[in-house]
């Protein structure tokens, strides 16, 4: 009865949320909407038994992709308002491309098969007794570790190359040094000068 | 679930010495800053040299994590060809990047990464595996195609490999996904034990299709070849000679390693497909290399035809075939490596030159030079008695055995096309008015050239090392 009410509240939030993301005029509130959206799809998740997502999705979504997404917004200068001028336009295909994608995932649903050898196959720990959370981590670490370090091995590349191909050191840029400016003495920074009345410095 | 199998970590010792050496070696570079390039180069050398020490001294066949990861024979040999073509592409760039600058110390790192992603490839015995090895290797190569950022024409070539190689990356998931959905699994033993050769199901072929069309890209076959000409023209040379030698030795591992293994049940299924790969890459290979007067296009549409005359071999689908394909490959790096090296000394008033036509008289100008392309430009056209002649023999001859005689006699005539751009070469070479010469070669091009030119002549005298150790290695596979 309670996760029925939590479950109605979650999903009540996350469509009403997803479709001020839409809705909003003003392109941070669309990302603040959104961010309400995730933590409600989290909730959801909650729900389901699967809290290791529910994490993830607040730690990755919310806390690196859509904090991105808040400073693309804030620094580029889209204009949403021209963007948004053809909605009520395009609105009819995209409710037609929406109601197929939705006839289609009925149908994927509704025939759905799974292999016979897939499930038995799977090397998944006894559900029963340890959560998701470890049971995924029990088999990341040692079953499919080979896996997991070289796509730990492949994000490296890609970030050496990133850096590879667009960093470039400029010669003529004066960078702060820390160490200069603490181990700088007072007789180095500061002179005394006599000034004889009338005469100036020359 | 506690570690059921302990982990033995002797086997995967090489990959994890070019893996950590990789990194240590970027610490290094970052705190010693870029003027270091050079001594990273080297460092980076001694690091390949040291995982095929340790690649030298495994014995016997083993599977590890699960089943996702075997060490054979096969990978042993294929792994030694890959770290030589790695080590040698790495030297023979030492002059290019002293001469004309753009060296930093990424560049090796980079070519490290991508030897342990080839590595991981030969190794792979798990559609996931393989993918992750592949995506490893080809990243690193993306980047080190667009190294000189400041060129255009190299960040195009960087560019263009990037699209068309993650759209066939797409492919080949899509094929794997296939494939682990009409078979369950993802290991390429359970896949090979639940493929039933009577009851071969149409999406399972499907899915094999797309993962022949995502390894046809790697390799450069036609119709997937597009890429392979702008990449190499377009990225620095030294770059050029490692694409041309180390990737295609891995891609076409994997690929024989992948359809020998998974699918023996549905040879006949991709036997056709392997047939068509061939017969396209040798033609598209022989007829459009004869317009070509860049040599770095040249090597390319060259590199196409000899990745389908390995092909037939394949096509096979036996012991001798195998055989044959890893006796390419090898002779192939040989040939590759010093035509690169005699590319890489095409220099001329501090500017690299890439016109065929510049070679024009260049027996005159500097004899030996000539000498060894000439031996290298014969081999490639597979004239006897030199090492490429052997190496078609093997492949043709498998083909035959396995009643493939419309392939091996297509494969024959198209080498005859073949020969006539090579020999061009040579004709211009020796006959025609001399240009002005070249630059002195440097000592590292003119050891790498003369080795590769002596191995080249050489081979038919004792050919007994690399035909056994090749057909020790293809047994494995079976």
């Amino acid at each position: 009865m309670l996760s029925a009410l939590f479950f109605y509240l979650f999903a009540i939030m996350c469509v009403g949320a997803a479709f001020m993301v839409i809705a909003t005029k003003n392109p941070v509130h669309a990302v603040l909407f959104l961010i309400l959206a995730f933590f409600n799809a989290a909730g959801l998740f909650v729900l389901l038994g699967a809290e290791f997502l529910a994490m993830i999705l607040i730690v990755v979504y919310v806390g690196a992709v859509l904090v991105l997404f808040l400073f693309v917004v804030m620094m580029l200068d889209v204009d949403f308002a021209e963007l948004r001028a053809g909605f009520l336009k395009y609105l009819p295909v995209g409710a037609l491309v929406g109601l197929l994608l939705l006839v289609e995932l009925i149908f994927v649903v509704g025939a759905w098969v799974t292999a016979p050898m897939l499930v038995s196959d799977a090397p998944t720990p006894n559900m029963s007794t340890v959560n998701n959370t470890q049971a995924l981590g029990e088999i990341l670490y040692t079953r499919y570790v080979y896996l997991f370090e070289s796509a730990a091995l492949i994000l490296l590349v890609a970030m050496i190359g990133t850096i590879v191909l667009t960093l470039h050191h400029k010669r003529d840029v004066r960078r702060q040094s820390i160490a200069a400016q603490v181990g700088r003495t007072r007789d180095a920074a500061v002179e005394v000068v006599e000034v004889e009345t009338g005469k100036g410095l020359k | 679930m506690p570690v059921t199998e302990s982990l033995n970590l002797v086997a995967i010792l090489p990959e994890l010495v070019l893996a950590v050496g990789a990194m240590a070696l970027l610490m290094l570079g970052v705190a010693t800053r870029e003027e270091r390039g050079d001594l990273i180069l080297w460092l980076a050398v001694g690091v390949l040299v040291v995982a095929g020490i340790f690649i030298a001294c495994g014995e016997g066949t083993e599977t590890l994590f699960g089943g996702s990861f075997i060490v054979d024979p096969y990978a042993r040999m294929l792994k030694l060809l890959c770290l030589v073509g790695a080590a040698v592409s790495l030297i023979m760039s030492v002059p290019y990047w002293r001469a004309f600058g753009g060296m930093r110390f990424e560049y090796p790192i980079l070519l490290l990464f991508a030897a342990t992603g080839m590595l991981m490839m030969i190794s792979a015995y798990d559609l996931i595996a393989l993918y992750v090895g592949l995506e490893l290797q080809s990243l690193a190569l993306y980047v080190v195609a667009a190294f000189k950022r400041d060129s255009a024409r190299s960040s195009e070539a960087g560019l263009k490999y990037f699209v068309l190689g993650a759209l066939s990356s797409g492919m080949l998931l899509y094929g794997a996904s296939l494939v682990y959905g009409f078979t369950g699994s993802t290991e390429f033993a359970q896949i090979a034990s639940a493929v039933q050769p009577s009851g071969a199901n149409l999406g399972l072929i499907f899915g094999l299709v797309f993962l022949m069309a995502g390894f046809a890209f790697k390799i450069s076959a036609v119709p997937f070849h597009m890429w392979t000409p702008d990449v190499y023209e377009g990225a620095p040379t030294p770059v050029t000679a490692f694409f041309a030698a180390a990737p295609k030795i891995a891609a076409m591992a994997l690929t024989v390693r992948v359809l020998i293994s998974a699918f023996p049940a549905l040879t006949t299924e991709w036997q056709q497909i392997v047939v068509f790969l061939a017969i396209a890459s040798m033609g598209l290979g022989s007829f459009a290399a004869i317009g070509q007067r860049n040599i770095k296009r040249l090597m390319a549409y060259s590199s196409i035809g000899h990745m389908g005359y390995a092909l037939v071999g394949l096509a096979s689908g036996t012991v001798a075939g195998v055989q044959g394909v890893i006796i390419y490959l090898a002779i192939y790096l040989v040939m590759t490596l010093g035509m690169f090296a005699c590319v890489l000394a095409m220099r001329r008033d501090g500017k690299m030159v890439e016109n065929i036509d510049q070679l024009s008289g260049l027996s005159r100008t500097s004899p030996r030079m000539a000498l060894v392309l000439a031996i290298l430009l014969f081999s490639l056209a597979g004239i006897p008695p030199l090492a490429g002649f052997f190496a078609k023999f093997y492949v043709f001859l498998a083909a035959i055995e396995s009643g493939l005689y419309a392939l091996a006699v297509v494969g024959v005539l198209l080498s005859v096309v073949g020969a006539f751009y090579y020999l061009r070469i040579v004709k211009i070479m020796y006959f025609d008015d001399p240009a002005e010469p070249f630059e002195e070669m440097p000592a590292s091009l003119a050891i790498i050239a003369g080795v590769s030119g002596a191995l080249t002549l050489f081979y038919v005298v004792y050919p007994a090392p690399l035909v056994e150790a090749a057909g020790v290695a293809a047994k494995a596979l079976f």
